[in-house]
């Protein structure tokens, strides 16, 4: 019985287990960059680039077709094009980083839902939008895994940069002159990481693997290392029991998954020790020192 | 006794605004100086453009005898970020950039110095602690200990007294004192002009324009000071460009 619901879908079903594996590579590299994201006060970034890289894959679709490598290279350079973009003019006019980031990523979404109305059906707006991880072929699935790959190591690579530069951006900038570079890496990372998802969640979705788990873990933890662990463990067990949800039930499998990753968050922010709710609610009597 | 930075007519600014306006100084090495001014003078500018982090707007700043990696600064406390879940002991551990870089381990001796450094500062037992339950006079403790890891022979400090109590003060004191003992260059930003005072043998006074600069007691006179004042209100939004030649 518990056998049946559980593990059978993914023994008897090979689309279930290519769908286990796309997100669970995803889940793996994507709460890292979200948890980033979350410190550095950025949340809304990531929603900002997913929109933005759709004019990038509707192009790549009208050229091209359900290409993965069109719809892949269009959502990169829109993506990087909108991050450069408003990072420049950011730096260089009066606006800050929120209202350039806004502006570039309205017009490139605007941009791009005209495109696909103009010459796709609406299934196929829907397959950009939400994805589509059940139907993950052998060249996407590679693609997905190389990316995760990829991500962790130059996350890896970054991650001691990112830190001093977070946390005290003048100090790097007296050491080294690594904080623009670690700035940029880090978006192009985001970027990359988001195209990636958008075949297996789709756009708006792939932004929610990566941001859910990073800020529930937040919410678990005060240790960065230990956080970057919680949120990873909380992006698989998302994504495998949104799979078996939607098995079950027949209901769409990406929004499911992020479904899932959106009651672990709502959990953490009750219960989460590291700063939910749980504190106001239930106070525990202070310490002597 | 040589120059361990020179200024040469050095003009640094915002948006081509002057903040520092045509400076020409010799510091020497193994002297303490205190910047002082008003608000505005353009003295955290200054430390910053000798640290690195901003490009003048014309003239030069020349460390002969040092390398970059010399240098170590420590920024107003409030442009870092407390809420980051990082631990005292390992901020104190980025002071260990020149020996590990950004991909480099960290050795046991390394440890070991970063460990000797935050007993040196008294924050015994915090090497655990999130930064974010730090208070502000364990925090500057605990940036001077970053400093002390640096090892570095030029020291810029910006505002490191500000908000702090009496005796972290007094510490913080003993150590700027030990740097001066142990032949190092410090520059130190301060507007608390009876610190300077009583501390550093020798002020530089800014108000965007140098004032004046050499021993304490003869810099920081009454007329000065007011010339300081007055210089300061001269802000002009519509200013020309300025016409002495670069």
């Amino acid at each position: 019985m518990l056998y049946d619901l559980f593990v059978a879908p993914f023994v008897e079903f090979e689309f279930m287990r290519r769908a286990l594996v796309g997100s669970c590579a995803l889940a793996l590299s994507g709460p890292p960059l979200g948890l980033f994201l979350v410190l550095r006060r950025m949340s809304l970034t990531g929603d900002a680039v997913a929109h933005a890289i759709l004019p990038g894959a509707a192009i790549g679709y009208l050229l091209s077709g359900l290409s993965l490598w069109a719809m892949t290279i269009g959502g990169l350079v829109a993506g990087l094009l909108v991050a450069i973009g408003s990072g420049v003019a950011a730096r260089a006019t009066i606006l800050r980083e929120d209202a350039t980031l806004a502006a570039f990523y309205l017009v490139s979404l605007a941009l791009g839902v005209t495109l696909v109305s103009s010459r796709g059906s609406n299934i196929d707006l829907l397959h950009v939008l939400f994805g589509s991880v059940l139907a993950l072929d052998d060249a996407t699935l590679v693609f997905l895994v190389g990316v995760a790959s990829v991500t962790l190591a130059a996350f890896a690579l970054l991650y001691r940069a990112l830190v001093i530069e977070t946390v005290d951006p003048s100090f790097l900038a007296s050491v080294s002159r690594a904080g623009g570079l670690t700035q940029s890496l880090f978006l192009a990372l985001v970027v990359l990481h988001l195209v990636a998802g958008f075949h297996a969640l789709g756009t708006l979705l792939a932004v929610g693997m990566m941001m859910l788990p990073a800020a529930s873990a937040r919410l678990v933890s005060t240790n960065m290392t230990a956080m970057i662990g919680i949120a990873a463990a909380l992006g698989l067990l998302a994504s495998y029991a949104g799979l078996v949800l939607s098995f079950q039930s027949a209901l769409p499998s990406g929004p499911l998954i992020i479904l899932v990753a959106g009651l672990l968050y709502l959990l953490a922010l009750v219960f989460g020790p590291a700063g939910g709710l749980v504190r106001l609610l239930k106070p525990r009597h202070h310490l002597e020192a | 006794m040589s120059a361990a930075i020179s200024l040469r007519d050095l003009t640094l600014g915002y948006d081509r605004h002057p903040a520092v306006h045509h400076l020409d100084a010799e510091i020497e090495s193994g002297t303490l100086v205190a910047i002082c001014g008003p608000n505005g003078a353009g003295k955290s500018t200054l430390l910053k453009a000798i640290a690195g982090a901003i490009v003048p707007l014309s003239g030069s700043i020349v460390l002969p005898r040092a390398k970059p990696r010399e240098i170590a600064y420590l920024p107003q406390s409030a442009e870092i970020d407390r809420t980051f879940p990082i631990d005292v002991f390992d901020v104190v551990a980025m002071g260990l950039f020149h020996t590990c870089g950004l991909f480099g381990g960290v050795s046991r001796s390394d440890r070991a110095r970063v460990a000797a450094a935050i007993h040196a500062v008294g924050l015994d037992g915090f090497e655990r602690r999130p930064i974010s339950t730090l208070s502000g006079g364990q925090l500057q403790r605990m940036l001077f200990s970053r400093l002390l890891v640096q090892d570095a022979s030029i020291l810029l400090l910006d505002e490191p007294f500000t908000a702090i109590d009496s005796k972290t003060t007094a510490d913080l004191l003993d150590l700027v004192a030990r740097w001066h003992a142990e032949h190092r260059t410090v520059l130190v930003v301060s507007h608390d002009l009876d610190l300077v005072r009583a501390h550093f043998p020798q002020t530089i006074l800014l108000a965007r324009e140098p004032i004046a600069r050499g021993k304490t007691e003869a810099v920081l006179t009454a007329e000065n000071l007011a010339a300081a004042r007055k210089m300061i209100e001269a802000f002009d939004r519509h200013a020309h460009a300025c016409a002495r030649p670069a």
